[in-house]
């Protein structure tokens, strides 16, 4: 038991957690005795004697775990090993549940983390829907209404979509590339272990006095810097989410900057590494916005500062500037990843080169350049300064044209294609062409400053972005859990659960999402908890299709964890794919490559004679030097 | 592809486009249209639909094909042709797409011109929105106001409306106007939000005014009644409110620019019993609206 808690791990870290948060609040209580005041303080947003350990509470969670263990020996003289390997790798199970630097175990940390928080955001989103099946108040008070549409969006968004995506790269991406790991596994294993933290912080928010946060993901002051404690869970848990984010953003960039395998020119690298690394450079710049918006409102709360208190000076629309300076570019983070994993499903199941691949990559970077420049668009009605409406409305409206040479292109490549429909991943990534299509046409209508002051704000919203975030991003993720599956898992997945899964999902998500257009251009504000009696046929359909979307992602848990435990062996390369993670066994082995791979030519090269990706092994010397290689024509001249 | 192949599936994409857009386009998806504005903004959302439409046919009927054509049989294991790309149709649908967003841009602008448009003879109201209820307030030339729970307003007269909150953000929407704003709580000196909205009805009827910005437990049902009325009815309507004396920081009071140091106290929710309207003082219920 001693031991136990002397070991790094989670036992000990349970132990940090206590003691750091023990530590918070008697500092907060002697200071307060130390300057008279009583000693809790239980204003509707103060609770010091809370907001304080929430964050030492963490902290020693971190230390307790192990996170900073090698720093700090580092920090103190204390001998340490460079090649320390002593955390790296998972030999049983047990190794998931503790501080692990293996960029794979991490990997499947992430997802598995990340689809326990989809189910739990996804459970409230059925208690919304049965609330809303009816008009007037049936299952849940109107607060209790408000916290549930606020803590699913804010799940979805911080704890599953934008992590989900860092994880599955967490896994591919160095294999792709061609590296033994990440470039700093244990910034990679501390930005891990930020998230639960992050999660536990909203969904505990349900426990407190007042209720979860219910001013909406969005938070906009002044709803949220008045509203009860719940709001500086959420402010916090941003903050977790946000570091994480941020640092493995970071060591994405750092890792596929200097860490390619010798050959792999930028225009050798598959298009998933280019969309991590469009990713990343938003996440780097955009994520401490949020951060800091969060900050302040915090800070309003709980230190009395005014930043958007009008009544001493504030200035409300500034927060939503801020915010949505990083939440506009927070859209593209959590779709150009799903835009990567959807090139390499389709060329490898329509056995093609990407079409187009130069101008693939490059669509990214216009995505990201112009992703900075249309934040206010989710401000046309606020009040803003009128003039800034019609330049956003351009930059918003061009926007769709990367977005559609993406589109374009994978049709291009599904043209003249060998197409295989025997794998699910497919079937989710010809969908997602589909869906997110629509939702791209909405955002555009979105996008025009006329239409938009009508449906602004009204369940048409809800309908757009849940056909780019489901439709499009939640799409994208399945199509990337199937495809690398065996490689995870070394075990193959069940195809009929997984036709059995997609037609449900697809069915339930147009069942569910396209009326919700509908009704809001007819009148129907969103965030309510009762509407008009006029919407209410559409309601009860819209619940029973979203019941049947709820149902169907039970079928897909079942399949991964029968399929995980007891599914046939995959083997090497199921699919007969290109790129370099097929080439090691399923799963890799601890440090992904005996022999670091040489790059002889592009990711896509099928259907060209004799060419190669990547080689293994020391033999064929004679191509291993780079080339200035041309996508497509290096192929060609290896043997 | 043979050029006959082509020619079909251009085919397909206009038939595809031409059925998929006039069902849509004669769908009044946004409900009845009561204002000037409105007019213009649904022609501009048909005008859309229709480019959508296309757009949307191009990706289904491609995918469709291609889907249809090249799904292999079991057991061919063999690799498609390795097309890399082609230069000029890149080119091709990276321009005529921003031709398209372009065109959207600037008509989508001379659209907002237009319903923004200021009327020399607009009819002043100061709209007050706290949680969870409205109060409209005309002011009179005496310097007294009419303090009202219902907006009234007469047909084909524009409206200028002054927003103001007292505590969170809320949304001034009437569905069949078309035309909604943020109405932003003022700091001391005011503050530098756009304000001001106009709107012209031009059909008689009754409609809601909806909140439309989360401002609470009570957002769901944060409703006013809107009626459109002649304008002889109008005057003879607003003859028979009695005039308050205008109070800083109150809803009855002018919002426009006065000091709100006074709204510290939040709470000013009542309003003399003299100032409720003939119609249903319990307006935040769903009664009747003009949409069907």
């Amino acid at each position: 038991m001693v031991a136990a808690l002397k070991r790094p791990g989670l036992s000990r870290g349970a132990l940090g957690a206590l003691i750091g948060a023990a530590f918070g609040f008697t500092l907060v209580v002697l200071l307060r005795k130390a300057s008279g005041l009583p000693a809790f303080q239980t204003e509707q947003t103060g609770y010091p004697q809370v907001i304080v350990p929430l964050i030492t509470g963490p902290l020693g969670f971190l230390v307790g775990l192990g996170a900073f263990d090698y720093w700090f020996r580092w920090a103190s003289g204390a001998p340490t090993i460079p090649e320390d390997h002593s955390s790296h790798g998972a030999y049983s199970w047990k190794d998931y549940f503790r501080f692990n630097t293996d960029h794979k175990v991490i990997g499947i940390q992430y997802i598995c983390t990340t689809f326990i928080f989809f189910f739990i955001g996804g459970a409230m989103a059925m208690i919304m829907r049965a609330e809303l099946a009816q008009p007037g108040t049936q299952i849940v008070e109107p607060g209790t209404f408000n916290s549930l549409f606020s803590a699913h969006a804010a799940i979805m968004i911080f704890v599953f979509v934008i992590p989900v995506f860092a994880g599955i790269a967490n896994y591919v991406l160095p294999l792709m590339i061609g590296a033994p790991d990440m470039a700093f596994p244990r910034l990679n294993a501390l930005s891990f272990w930020m998230l639960p933290i992050a999660g536990l912080m909203f969904v505990g928010s349900f426990l407190c006095p007042g209720g979860a946060f219910d001013a909406g993901w969005t938070g906009y002051a002044p709803l949220s810097t008045g509203a009860p404690l719940g709001q500086s869970f959420f402010n916090l848990g941003v903050q977790f989410a946000g570091a994480s984010s941020i640092a493995t953003a970071l060591n994405f960039l750092v890792t596929i900057i200097t860490m390619r395998a010798p050959g792999m020119n930028f225009w050798r690298m598959p298009l998933l590494v280019w969309a991590n690394m469009s990713t990343s450079l938003l996440v780097v710049a955009a994520t401490p916005f949020i951060a800091g918006v969060q900050f302040m409102v915090l800070f309003d709360r709980a230190l009395h500062t005014n930043f958007f208190q009008t009544l001493n000076g504030g200035d409300v629309l500034s927060y939503q500037h801020i915010f949505w300076f990083y939440s506009h570019p927070a859209v593209y983070i959590m779709m150009l990843p799903g835009f990567g994993i959807i090139s390499e499903v389709i060329s490898t199941h329509a056995r093609k080169p990407i079409f187009g691949y130069r101008l693939m990559a490059l669509a990214l970077i216009g995505i990201v350049v112009l992703s900075y420049t249309v934040w206010a668009h989710h401000m046309f009605v606020s009040g803003m300064f009128a003039w800034l409406r019609v330049p956003m409305m351009i930059t918003t409206l061009l926007i769709a044209v990367p977005t559609g040479i993406k589109i374009f292109s994978w049709l291009g490549t599904l043209f003249g294609a060998k197409l295989h429909l025997r794998s699910t991943s497919m079937l989710f990534a010809l969908a997602f062409i589909v869906t997110f299509t629509m939702g791209g046409i909405s955002g555009v209508m979105l996008g025009m400053v006329p239409i938009d002051i009508h449906v602004s704000d009204t369940y048409f919203i809800v309908a757009h972005i849940h056909f780019v975030l489901f439709g499009g991003s939640v799409f994208t993720i399945f199509a990337g859990i199937y495809h690398w599956f065996p490689k995870m898992t070394g075990r193959m997945y069940d195809e009929k659960l997984g036709r059995w899964h997609f037609w449900l999902t697809l069915i339930g998500m147009y069942g569910t999402f396209l009326p919700m257009h509908w009704i809001g251009m007819e009148g129907m504000p969103r965030r309510v908890a009762d509407y008009s009696a006029q919407f209410g046929n559409w309601n009860l359909l819209i619940s029973c299709f979203s019941f049947l979307l709820g149902a169907a992602q039970l079928i897909f848990l079942y399949n991964m964890i029968v399929s995980w435990r007891w599914g046939p062996l995959a083997g090497d390369n199921p699919w007969r794919a290109k790129t370099i993670e097929w080439l090691v066994s399923s799963p890799p082995p601890v440090f992904n490559f005996d022999e670091i791979p040489r790059v002889v030519g592009g990711p896509y090269e099928y259907g060209v004679p004799g060419a190669r990706h990547a080689i293994l092994g020391p033999s064929q010397a004679e191509v291993g030097a780079p080339e200035p290689a041309v996508a497509g024509a290096a192929g060609s001249r290896s043997p | 592809m043979t050029r006959a192949t082509l020619v079909r599936l251009i085919a397909a994409i206009i038939v595809l486009t031409v059925v998929t857009a006039v069902p849509m386009t004669m769908i009044h998806w946004n409900g009845t249209e009561a204002s000037t504005q409105a007019h213009e903004i649904d022609t501009l959302l048909n005008v859309m639909i229709i480019l959508s439409c296309f757009v949307f046919s191009i990706v289904i009927v491609m995918l469709g094909y291609c889907v249809w054509k090249y799904r292999v049989k079991p057991g061919d294991e063999s690799d498609g042709e390795p097309i890399h790309g082609n230069t000029r149709l890149e080119i091709a649908w990276t321009v005529i797409p921003t031709v398209i967003v372009l065109f959207g841009a600037i008509y989508s602008w001379i659209v907002l011109g237009d319903i923004e448009s200021q009327a020399s003879d607009a009819l002043h109201i100061d709209v007050t929105a706290q949680q969870y209820e409205w109060t409209f307030n005309y002011p009179q030339p005496d310097g007294k106001v009419v303090s009202s729970k219902t907006l009234v307003v007469p047909d084909n007269r524009q409206l200028s409306l002054h927003l103001t909150a007292l505590d969170v953000l809320h949304s001034f929407w009437v569905p069949e106007w078309r035309i909604k704003r943020d109405l932003v709580p003022a700091g001391p000196g005011g503050n530098d939000v756009d304000n001001t909205v106009v709107v012209t009805p031009d059909k008689v009827g009754t409609y809601n005014v909806v909140c439309t910005e989360l401002c609470g437990f009570g957002h769901s049902t944060m409703r006013a009644l809107v009626r459109v009325v002649p304008t002889a009815q109008y005057e003879s309507w607003l003859k028979r409110q009695p005039e308050v004396t205008p109070s800083p920081g109150s809803p009855n009071g002018s919002s426009t620019g006065t000091s709100s140091q006074e709204s510290a106290d939040g709470g000013t929710t009542t309003t003399t019993p003299s100032t409720t309207t003939p119609a249903a003082p319990g307006s935040s219920s769903d009664t009747t609206t003009g949409s069907s």
